[in-house]
């Protein structure tokens, strides 16, 4: 047992050097230089208060979806329609903020009400997957799928019909909320220490829901094997649809975020992709929710610390997807030669 | 609307089918041996970047389809070594590689972005390109709507007609069988595996290259296709034919969408160019809908009569997959 | 052509499934093997057709050659065609493109002489198939006639056949056995691999019979049923002491129920079950026992009929339901449906408790887990995983797993795979939780001496057709070897007279 996890940690390792050596390679083939590529992603996302501002900043979401997906992976489920559920969230968000916003009531208790609202929105949109994968054997990622662009579309209507700016609509989104229905943000920087309260919650509860909770064990064995946890008694459809849940609310609450503490409007693209990214995390992890918050640090940082490279060195930003996911690549890989070479102890 | 208008339109819709059916028959060639191939929407960015990137850099339009067909190739190798030789999921491995490769397509494709480059022009044919209707329709085309037509014909030909391509059916449908019958299983999985991501390889090019000449970068509107090509793949039953109605459908609608647009001006065109999407998970629905539980349980509830009637009728409606899709196949 | 099998060993990890075989097979002949499931009939005849390669140092010889098959490929192209059991064709293709399927040529086969092939040869043994169909639409009996003139078409001198009749109706068995008999007459060398005895002493000119991986005897026409029998399954059979049955209220009634999946139809079945019962499910795998016990879990629904529990109408409610009401079922294969890889065995025993809580209990689960461990003396510790547990130890953790109050336990196989030991302890582990609770036990098993100790009444059951119970005190092992095998069934109701 110990021995398998530490051959297992070695060829973490591993990967996480090949991916470095892979992504080097890359670099010196369009004539940059790695050494200098990695330096100013470290500078960008770590090299000063505000820098690191935007990493917690682009953290929050990462990080709440993680958690969701952690839920649905310990359920065998590929929820893909987690990117739908982050828009639904930010969706339900700006519904809720819209009814309120000239009413008499007071900021505090609209925007958690707005919060909720999309979490609910996000569930709401998880349950269709879940419903169409249960229901209906359409599976979850084709459901998903579907369902991201309809989520999408939906966006784009509200933004370019019923909510449209004053004026002309535009790709720049709804009109900007004012600022009473921001979450309080530390002062000169972009984080709000709520949402990151939020998110770290959301981690420990879904920790705790995996590790110490009935519940979450039904889920895992659902998970694990869905025919003997059903011979067990457990109603295995009802579980997979509550994972469906549970992600979706948290994958909503990243969009109501998006919403409430970063972006005060809805927009085109707001849900940046933080959906596929988590997806990513949680596969690194493997099930062990507390690694999420070193891995999605991580990935986070690598996403704000490209942003200066076209600048800096002419290289596109997209650079750090390309790390992180040749990292999760060269993981899963030796993983697969580790099960084939290594014998199991 | 007059007739002319409305030849040239479709004629634009056989065009703009043309990489969808290039992916959904990779795609379908592959999974017919047993393989998914999730990789797809970011191979097709990789190779449509690729392919613009060599076309523009050496001046030659079909290095430029050659290395979009080998970039897809190679990609389609990791999803098999990994799937096949490492007995990874294929979903996670596909599911990464679409990521990676469609921010690699970003990145490298930096120094392209809006350029503009070689592009195929429109090949009439002679003769046939005179006959009314027809002519515009089908033979004043760029040469890869030309080739979309013969790879949908040759696809087809090669699954249903030839001595390969029933064993080919035989690996994905029971590899055990078709072990029996002299298939190397693995091996016939890694080379139409392959075959089928060149194909996919081939969608990039025909982008960027044709349908919509140059690289934009995140504006170039490719995004999303390839999980638009998966869908239809399934639409398709793993049939070339019903995957190239499949995609000729879905062109259609996206181009409808663009002409309604002036008609609907209360909706925005992203929504119409979606669509497909609710129909298609209605047809998923209805394809798949027959293997949930609670369904064989109504039906053992009902009457002998109406439980074979409504059997039959989901058994008409459902697209079965190669029942060995995603199963690795080991000898004993 | 005469086929010679020397010295075949085969073994998978530590278990033998041929011991040093030597049989010989002249041309033209019907060779019989017999034997119990797990016997080695398979290996063997898997060995020959080329699926699977046997140890180092065994031979085979066809027609005064030694010949190296490594692949089924090999095997047809020397001769040698085998029709598998479950028929290894292709079910959602059309019977021409499952009969072209592996012919090499050239790239596009020319259906038009094929198909006149092909008809010639349906002809040639009076089968009528359309080779415009589906093979999901042909019965099991029309797919085995398409795989032997298919096995034929490509070039085999040599047919072995797996249990052949298994599934298929008495017509069907009756063309079967005339086309083998023909094919034996061309000179055609049949090997017929069957526990059927009627069967293979109905069809046979020559029988060898195998147990636990050795070849124990041959035989040839007139065959001494008994004698085979005994072969079978070993020297005559000492039964333990058995018990007489302490029988209580009515646990589960079957009143008229039929039951239909894919490949079997059961009709009519009836079963009254007391409580302190046990009743064993005997037949060839596949003739209709398992379908009947998991409609006994609530697992099947059945097409018509009724089901009491109790006394309680539970007819067409999901397992759940079922499992409320103390029904408890352990499939046979425990690590596929059984139990959950990868979760511990203290986390088997939390959710076998149905826990209402929110947090788990570590403490608790711990104590429960060293209780049960102990208690079902299972080698292992709480945080163990099942599948790191050896069979034994797999199958008293789901014996541990059983809930309380218990009204019936459903058991497919629960001692397939485990030594003498364990199934001994498993068994008195069994009972006494039937008589701690009051609940009743159905049992599936290929192993006949175990269902004639264990029960107090038997169900046989036979390509879908199911016997009134019987009296397991008064049934010889020869007896019951002979009604799973399909001989000597008597008409309803007339068993215990």
């Amino acid at each position: 047992m110990l021995k398998s996890r530490l051959s297992g940690f070695i060829f973490q390792l591993i990967a996480f050097f090949l991916a470095l050596g892979f992504v080097s390679l890359i670099l010196v083939a369009v004539g940059a230089s790695p050494f200098d590529a990695f330096k100013n992603m470290l500078n960008g996302s770590i090299g000063s208060m505000r820098k690191f501002a935007e990493v917690l900043v682009s953290f929050v979401p990462l990080l709440l979806v993680t958690a969701g997906l952690l839920i649905t992976f310990s359920a065998g489920l590929w929820n893909i329609g987690v990117e739908g559920q982050i828009v639904l969230g930010a969706i339900g968000t700006t519904w809720v903020l819209r009814l309120f916003v000239d009413s008499s009531v007071h900021p505090a208790i609209v925007i958690i009400l707005s919060i909720f609202g999309g979490m609910a929105a996000g569930a709401l949109w998880a349950a269709f997957a879940g419903a169409l994968k249960t229901f209906g054997g359409v599976n979850e990622i084709f459901g998903g799928l579907g369902l991201n662009f309809v989520s999408t579309a939906l966006t784009l209507y509200l933004i370019f019909g019923p909510w449209k700016r004053e004026g002309v609509a535009s790709m720049s989104g709804t009109e900007p909320f004012p600022d009473v229905f921001a979450l309080p943000q530390v002062p000169d920087l972009r984080i709000s220490l709520w949402s990151l309260a939020i998110a770290g919650v959301a981690i420990l509860i879904v920790y705790f829901i995996l590790q110490g909770t009935y519940f979450g064990l039904k889920i895992k064995a659902v998970g694990k094997n869905i025919r003997a946890a059903y011979l067990l008694g457990i109603p295995t459809w009802q579980y997979s649809l509550y994972s469906f849940l549970i992600c979706g609310a948290l994958a909503g609450a990243a969009g109501a975020l998006q919403v409430t503490a970063v972006y005060h409007r809805l927009i085109p693209a707001i849900s940046s992709g933080y959906g596929y990214l988590g997806l990513m995390v949680a596969m690194l992890v493997n099930y062990q929710a507390i690694w999420a918050i070193p891995v999605a640090l991580f990935f986070a940082a690598l996403n704000i610390g490209s942003i200066q490279l076209p600048i800096l060195m002419h290289l596109d930003s997209s650079l750090s997807g390309v790390l992180q996911g040749v990292l999760v690549l060269f993981v899963l890989l030796t993983e697969g030669v580790r099960q084939k070479f290594v014998k199991k102890v | 609307m007059n007739q002319e208008t409305l030849l040239v339109g479709l004629a634009g819709v056989l065009a703009a089918a043309a990489p969808i059916i290039f992916a959904v028959l990779g795609e379908t060639l592959s999974e017919r041996a047993g393989v998914i191939n999730l990789s797809m929407n970011g191979t097709i960015l990789l190779t449509a970047m690729s392919g613009f990137a060599v076309a523009y850099t050496t001046d030659s339009l079909l290095l430029g389809f050659l290395a979009g067909m080998v970039i897809g190739a190679l990609v389609a190798l990791v999803v098999a070594f990994a799937s096949i030789t490492l007995k990874q999921s294929q979903v996670a491995i596909g599911f990464v590689l679409a990521l990676t490769c469609r921010d690699l397509a970003y990145f490298l494709g930096n120094p392209f972005m809006g350029v503009s480059g070689p592009r195929l022009q429109a090949m009439p044919i002679p003769a046939l390109s005179a006959i009314p209707i027809i002519g515009p329709l089908f033979f004043r085309q760029e040469l890869s709507t030309y080739i979309s037509y013969i790879v949908i014909f040759l696809a087809w030909l090669w699954i249903f007609r030839t001595r390969p391509g029933l064993m080919l059916q035989g690996i994905g449908e029971k590899p055990a069988a078709a072990y029996i019958r002299g298939a190397n299983v693995n091996v016939m999985r890694y080379v139409y595996t392959v075959i089928g991501g060149a194909l996919i390889g081939l969608a990039g090019p025909t982008y960027s290259l044709g349908v919509r000449a140059g690289w934009m970068g995140t504006i170039s509107g490719l995004d999303g296709i390839g999980w638009i090509a998966l869908s239809i793949t399934i639409f398709g039953g793993w049939n070339p034919a019903r995957a190239a109605f499949g995609s000729y459908l879905f062109a259609f609608l996206q181009w409808l969408g663009l002409v309604l647009q002036p008609v609907l001006t209360q909706v925005p065109s992203q929504v119409l160019q979606v669509a497909p999407f609710p129909l298609m998970i209605l047809t998923l629905l209805l394809v798949n809908i027959g293997d949930a539980e609670w369904v064989e349980r109504t039906l053992a509830a009902m009457p002998e009569t109406t439980r074979k009637f409504m059997a039959k009728l989901l058994r008409a409606m459902r697209a079965s997959p190669p029942a060995a899709l995603g199963v690795p196949f080991e000898r004993d | 052509m005469n086929v010679e099998l020397k010295n075949i060993h085969k073994h998978f990890g530590k278990t033998y499934a041929n011991k040093g075989i030597n049989l010989s097979v002249r041309s033209g002949s019907i060779q019989g093997i017999l034997g119990e499931n797990g016997a080695g009939k398979s290996t063997l005849m898997k060995i020959l057709s080329g699926f699977i390669q046997s140890d180092p140092g065994g031979e085979i010889i066809l027609g005064g050659n030694s010949v190296v098959i490594n692949s089924p490929a090999d095997a047809i192209h020397v001769g040698v065609g085998m029709l598998h059991q479950d028929p290894l064709d292709f079910p959602p293709m059309r019977v021409l493109d499952n009969f072209l399927l592996g012919r090499s040529g050239g790239l596009f086969p020319n259906r038009a002489s094929v198909r006149q092939d092909f008809l010639d040869l349906a002809k040639q043994f009076d089968f009528s198939l359309d080779p415009e169909n589906y093979v999901d639409a042909l019965t099991v009996g029309e797919r085995q006639q398409l795989e032997i003139i298919r096995l034929l078409w490509m070039g085999a001198r040599v047919l072995i056949l797996d249990e052949p009749t298994t599934g298929i109706s008495a017509s069907q068995k009756q063309k079967l056995f005339i086309t083998l008999k023909k094919l034996a007459e061309q000179g055609m060398t049949i090997i017929f691999v069957s526990h059927k005895l009627e069967d293979v002493e109905f069809l046979c000119s020559q029988v060898a019979v195998l147990r636990a991986g050795e070849l124990v005897g041959e035989m040839k026409p007139p065959f001494d049923t008994s004698k085979l029998v005994e072969m079978m399954f070993g020297k005559v059979v000492t039964l333990g002491e058995r018990q007489p049955a302490q029988t209580g209220e009515t646990i589960l009634a079957l009143q008229d129920v039929s039951l239909e999946d894919v490949r079997l139809k059961i009709k009519n079945a009836n079963l009254d079950l007391k409580a302190g019962e046990v009743v064993g499910l005997a037949g060839l795998e596949g003739s209709g026992q398992g379908l009947f016990i998991r409609a006994c879990a609530g697992l099947v629904r059945p097409v018509g009929g009724k089901v009491f529990l109790k006394g309680k109408d539970l007819t067409g409610k999901p397992y759940h339901t079922f499992k409320r009401g103390g029904v408890n079922f352990l499939p046979a294969s425990r690590l596929e449906e059984g139990l959950v890889p990868g979760l511990t065995l203290t986390e088997h025993f939390i959710l076998a408790e149905e826990p209402t809580a929110v947090f788990i209990d570590r403490a608790a689960g711990q104590r429960l887990a060293e209780d049960r461990i102990k208690s079902y003396n299972i080698r292992g510790t709480p945080t163990s995983t099942v599948e790191s547990l050896s069979g034994g130890n797999q199958q008293r953790a789901e014996l541990a797993l059983l809930q309380s109050p218990l009204s019936l336990i459903l058991l497919e196989h629960p001692t397939r795979g485990l030594d003498i030991e364990s199934v001994i302890y498993i068994w008195s582990k069994l009972k006494d939780r039937c008589k701690k609770d009051g609940a009743a036990i159905i049992f599936i098993s290929s192993d006949l001496e175990e269902v004639l100790q264990y029960s107090d009444r038997l169900l046989v059951f036979f390509s879908g057709e199911v016997s009134e119970p019987i009296d397991a005190a008064t049934t010889t092992v020869e007896q019951l070897g002979q009604l799973i095998g399909g001989k000597g069934w008597p008409q309803k109701g007339d068993v215990n007279a």
